[in-house]
């Protein structure tokens, strides 16, 4: 499989009058063409922002990308003007966000909405660009599509808005879909629901996937590979499967509890003693140093580096430079 | 939604109606007496009780109240004590004068308002923003007769740049540059206040607005800035905005009888400043009346358009 996106060193920093807040500070990981990487960590540690730095759509002013490269397709993101990045925004690169309740435009109908987006980066027409969302509609499982159509959002259920913003995305064919928590703000009924048809979809349309969460049962149902972040950095790179059967960070292994396996219903984070250190204060060695079970003395004082432990599994710890892990 | 407005309308009836009583009660309340502007100060006792007496004077109050009333129903505001004409024939003919200088600042105060809001919203603590906020509050800060008196000391007096008064050029034929020209000033004045506080609207509902979550979808979708802002962003701002403009309307009315006195402007404000030296009470209550029918009307409109830009309001 051929590499569709490559963030190598991202460095994406919140500044206040004489702070740095180092939220994500040099991250590096790839995402294959076709495949669903995800990424899972604690809240704060950085996930959205790193998302929203893909976007090239970090809140500011107060946030910026500082350092790194996100080669995306051959070209560098990183380089290309605003100008450039309206033609990958909603077209290449599409986003859904955690919110549905608030994510679509109340004054706008689901059809203009849809169709916005066809019109401006497919050049279509307005009847086209009708049909095709139409279309759309019933592939993300609208029966009667064409009546949601001229309806405002605030009509639709929660689950219904996820539904329309996943059309949306998918709409231009992206792709790179990237999905910030699609389900934690739904019923469990309908995050089943909304995980099957993203699953479908990215059969589907051939698209590759970014899938941000907290739910490791999430994890566990459509992902390839798993991105650990603690803050702001990757701790742990793992396929799916090894991660739960053997997770190497002890960060991870907090995170899956004491005994992990894939085949044991482990859906939630396990709770891990101690709090996600505030970007402006991260520790100076490992910044997981003030809750890490296994600290040692070098810990403190230095950083350990992202090494790959086994071909394809990496992991940011002393122990495994010892051999031990 | 037709319903929903004739609801309305009958509700303005008793609003109207408790309007008209309280005006009522205190322009009788307020010292002085019709006549004696009127009359000869030379003239007998005898005559001065006759003229009272024809005018309904004499009568206890709520009499003298039933029978405006009962003519107003009718459609007669009655005649003026001093001018001894119809009042509605003196309202109609200084209505057009008002009206243009109300919608000429009001298009003054929109076209600069609202874009300044935005921009000031979009570039917040900039010094854009802060240039228009300064300006802004100075704006609200500043009495409407002191600006206009400036203003015409500045343009008027010492550049000679506008008349210092009046409609037209007197004794010329129609002439539409003739009329913007003697329109500008007041509309500038009439418009200022205005003009501050939808600034200070625009900019805080679309701060609220540019934060929104479906903001940040359709910058995500890949539109321009100017999309983002203008299509996504301010049609949400412009709800409560025009809400507020509504219930501004009537405030033009208020304004402009300064505005009209201060550039000798022949409006209903004109009128109405003449009328209350002179107690010509059915002129006084006749505008007064205009002026709460205006606000009614104004709080009916603005709730009107919040449902139309709102789609989920409905009646
Ligand atoms: N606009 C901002 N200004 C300053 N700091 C910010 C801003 N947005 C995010 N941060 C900080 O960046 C850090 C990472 O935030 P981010 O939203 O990426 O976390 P996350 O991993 O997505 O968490 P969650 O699971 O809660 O969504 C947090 O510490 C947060 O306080
Ligand atoms: S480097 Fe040290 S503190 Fe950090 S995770 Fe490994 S053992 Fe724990
Ligand atoms: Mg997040």
């Amino acid at each position: 499989m051929s590499t569709l996106l490559e963030v190598k060193n991202l460095k994406t920093h919140f500044f206040s009058k004489n702070k740095v807040f180092p939220v994500v500070d040099g991250l590096d990981f790839n995402v294959k063409k076709g495949e669903t990487l995800a990424i899972v960590g604690e809240s704060g540690s950085g996930k959205s922002i790193t998302s929203l730095s893909i976007m090239g759509l970090v809140p500011k002013p107060g946030g910026k990308t500082v350092a790194g490269e996100i080669i995306f397709d051959g070209t560098d993101l990183l380089s290309l003007s605003e100008n450039e990045m309206y033609k990958v925004r909603g077209n290449d690169i599409a986003m859904i966000f955690q919110e549905p309740m608030t994510s679509l435009n109340p004054v706008l109908t689901i059809g203009e909405q849809i169709t916005e987006v066809l019109i401006y980066h497919k050049k279509i027409s307005k009847k086209e660009a009708r049909q095709r969302a139409v279309d759309l509609l019933k592939i993300v499982g609208f029966a009667r599509a064409e009546e949601i159509l001229d309806d405002y959002p605030h009509r639709l259920s929660g689950g219904m808005r996820q539904r329309v913003m996943i059309a949306m995305a998918m709409s231009c064919d992206p792709k790179l879909l990237i999905a910030d928590e699609p389900t934690t703000a739904l019923d469990v009924t309908v995050q089943a629901q909304i995980l099957e048809l993203m699953k479908d979809l990215s059969h589907k349309f051939d698209s590759s996937i970014i899938l941000i969460t907290h739910d490791l049962g999430v994890v566990a149902e459509l992902a390839d590979r798993v991105l650990v972040m603690y803050a702001g950095q990757v701790v742990e790179e793992s396929e799916i499967v090894q991660l739960f059967d053997n997770p190497l960070h002890p960060y991870t292994q907090g995170l899956l509890g004491s005994v992990p396996k894939i085949n044991e219903e482990q859906e939630r984070l396990s709770s891990i003693g101690g709090n996600v250190p505030s970007p402006d204060n991260f520790p100076k060695g490992c910044r997981f140093s003030t809750r890490c079970p296994h600290v040692m003395e070098k810990c403190i004082e230095n950083q350990p580096d992202l090494i790959e432990v086994y071909p394809g599994r990496k992991s940011r710890c002393f122990l495994h430079e010892e051999g031990d892990s | 939604m037709t319903t929903y407005i004739i609801r309305r309308l009958i509700m303005m009836i008793p609003i109207l109606f408790g309007i008209s009583v309280i005006s009522f009660a205190i322009m009788y309340a307020a010292p002085g007496k019709p006549t004696v502007m009127d009359l000869d100060p030379d003239i007998s006792v005898e005559a001065r009780e006759a003229q009272m007496e024809r005018l309904g004077l004499n009568d206890p109050p709520h009499i003298q109240y039933i029978n405006w009333m009962s003519n107003v129903v009718k459609g007669d505001f009655g005649t003026s004590f001093t001018k001894k004409q119809p009042v509605r024939d003196m309202i109609a003919d200084r209505l057009p004068n008002t009206l243009i200088l109300m919608i000429f600042s009001t298009i003054l105060a929109v076209i600069i308002a609202i874009p300044f809001g935005v921009l000031s919203a979009t570039k917040q603590y900039s010094k854009l923003d802060y240039g228009v906020t300064i300006t802004s509050f100075l704006g609200l800060a500043t009495p409407n007769f002191w600006l206009g008196l400036m203003l015409i000391m500045l343009f008027s007096v010492q550049l000679g740049w506008t008349p210092v008064g009046g409609v037209s050029t007197l004794g010329g034929e129609f002439n539409l540059l003739d009329r913007l020209h003697h329109l500008i000033l007041p509309a500038i004045v009439l418009a200022t206040a205005d003009m501050a506080g939808l600034t200070r609207y625009t900019r805080s509902s679309m701060l609220e607005v540019i934060n929104q979550d479906y903001i940040r979808t359709a910058r995500a979708k890949g539109f321009r800035e100017k999309t983002v802002i203008y299509k996504h962003g301010l049609r949400n701002a412009l709800i409560p905005i025009i809400t507020i403009f509504g219930l501004m309307l009537p405030t033009f009315i208020g304004g402009s009888v300064i505005v009209e006195q201060l550039f000798s402007w022949p409006g209903i404000g004109h009128l109405f400043i003449s009328a209350t030296f002179e107690r010509d009470y059915p002129v006084i209550m006749a505008i007064t009346m205009f002026g709460a029918v205006l606000t009614v009307i104004g709080n009916l409109i603005a709730d009107i358009l919040y449902a139309v830009l709102d789609p989920r309001i409905e009646y």
